[in-house]
């Protein structure tokens, strides 16, 4: 299964030897001279709250919890039905409907290494994966779920009782062990192998020369200028922007982050989402302007549409025909599933 | 009285004004340089952007509460703290720099 995989993974990853270490450099192969650390390299697993560290059977509840739509106003949406495992964790829709069936104002994020962001949601208003978990289970366009008829579900169940307690003894069946269970299983989603990852450590072969040719033409701040809010090690300065999306629906204009923090230049930005595992989360921006990836290189090369609030880090670019393809050939090579592999849901 | 007042202002103002001070933070590596400052009453804060992209610095603060837009490497915003108090200072694009300016009498 493939989160059985990501989660030995994830164990994997945090016994990691310290090849990829704070400041100190890998001492490559058969003599050659060592080489620097590269700043892309993520380090093993995602940070978590002191209340709330990771073991199995918090990972088994908040897995069985994620796939279960029971907690749902209707009994029908679960977290995975937006959060797909066989569709990059997001879905491939425009926007998901929830349990009314309307569309939601915004596309579905991907939670695939959401454990490392330092601030949840499009708009970020939550801190942390723990506050984010209520927020779509509660939410009326969502899993429009009654809290107190949750928790007396769960505390009916024998399964949940039992998996509650060995999850977080003492600390009884309550939203807060919900949130906190379904917080440490999607800490556990994480794609931090991909070729790119193993090109960086070392492994000339890992990548096309084309995807090598992308990543040179992403960092070059007078070409693509990408890594200046897809920054390293995660491809995202955690931060918002209004880039320049135009709105598809006669909704009115999306205020974003705005609507959270009311600083002008906040009007119209979204949060710099991270770029490992992107090619399997199509469609793109948070209202899936862009289909596919070479869409979204467009709307760049543009520097962006003329609307109210855009950032001034939005400026027409000078790409030839080779470069822009270079650019998705590096943007693929950050999937850790081969784009040809169908990950099973078994 | 209006001698009495001009004459207290012409007395106090030189030297209120001789105390203000200038500080300056700077911007770099998506951090501010200082975590916390102390500053007093009438005080201003210069906030220097070294880093290659835009800052914005901005607080929601009652008492100072203020917005110095984004601003692009090498160049400086300021703000003059009038009100004492415990000012939360942020970058609005990057919510994870965070400082305070403590504002004293």
């Amino acid at each position: 299964m493939l989160i059985d995989v990501m989660f030995s993974a994830l164990l994997i990853a945090a016994d990691i030897p310290d090849t990829t270490g704070d400041n100190t450099d890998i001492m490559a192969t058969s003599g050659a001279p060592p080489k620097p650390k590269s700043i892309w390299l993520v380090d093993g697993p995602p940070p978590h709250p002191a209340d709330n560290a990771p073991n199995e059977h918090r990972h088994a509840l908040g897995e069985k919890l994620f796939f279960d739509p029971k907690l749902s106003g209707n009994g029908e949406v679960a977290c995975a039905s937006c959060h797909a495992p066989d569709q990059g964790w997001a879905d491939s829709r425009a926007f998901s409907t929830g349990v009314p069936g309307t569309p939601l104002g915004r596309a579905t994020p991907t939670v695939v290494n959401s454990g490392y962001s330092l601030i949840q949601m499009w708009d970020g208003r939550f801190a942390s994966l723990e506050e984010q978990a209520l927020g779509p289970l509660a939410a009326a366009d969502e899993m429009n779920a009654v809290p107190a008829q949750v928790i007396a579900y769960l505390v009916d169940s024998d399964d949940y009782q039992n998996m509650f307690g060995k999850a977080y003894p003492g600390e009884g069946i309550t939203l807060q062990t919900l949130a906190k269970a379904l917080a440490a299983y999607q800490r556990t989603i994480i794609v931090i192998d991909t070729p790119f990852d193993r090109w960086q450590r070392g492994d000339e072969n890992a990548v096309s020369t084309s995807a090598k040719r992308g990543f040179e033409v992403f960092k070059d701040p007078n070409r693509g200028n990408c890594a200046a809010c897809h920054q390293a090690p995660h491809f995202t300065d955690h931060g918002f922007h209004n880039i320049g999306v135009p709105e598809l629906r006669n909704t009115g204009r999306d205020a974003g982050r705005h609507k959270v923090i009311p600083i002008a230049v906040l009007k119209g930005a979204f949060k710099t989402p991270g770029l490992r595992n992107i090619s399997s989360t199509a469609p793109y921006f948070h209202n899936s302007y862009a289909k596919t990836l070479e869409e979204v290189v467009e709307h760049y090369i543009g520097g962006g549409r003329n609307v109210p609030n855009l950032s001034p880090s939005m400026k027409p670019l000078q790409l030839s025909h080779q470069e822009k393809a270079d650019l998705v050939a590096f943007m693929k090579s950050l999937d850790q599933i081969p784009a040809q592999e169908e990950p099973s849901n078994e | 009285m209006n001698r009495v007042t001009i004459a207290t202002l012409l007395t106090v103002a030189p030297f209120a004004f001789a105390q203000a001070a200038e500080h300056k933070v700077t911007q770099k590596d998506r951090k501010f340089d200082k975590q916390h400052i102390e500053i007093k009453v009438g005080d201003t804060v210069h906030f220097e952007n070294q880093d290659d992209f835009f800052h914005n610095v901005y607080s929601l603060s009652d008492s100072n509460f203020f917005d110095l837009k984004s601003y692009p490497k090498g160049e400086s915003r300021a703000n003059t703290f009038n009100k004492p108090g415990v000012v939360n200072v942020e970058c609005a694009i990057h919510p994870d720099m965070k400082m305070v300016v403590e504002v004293k009498e």
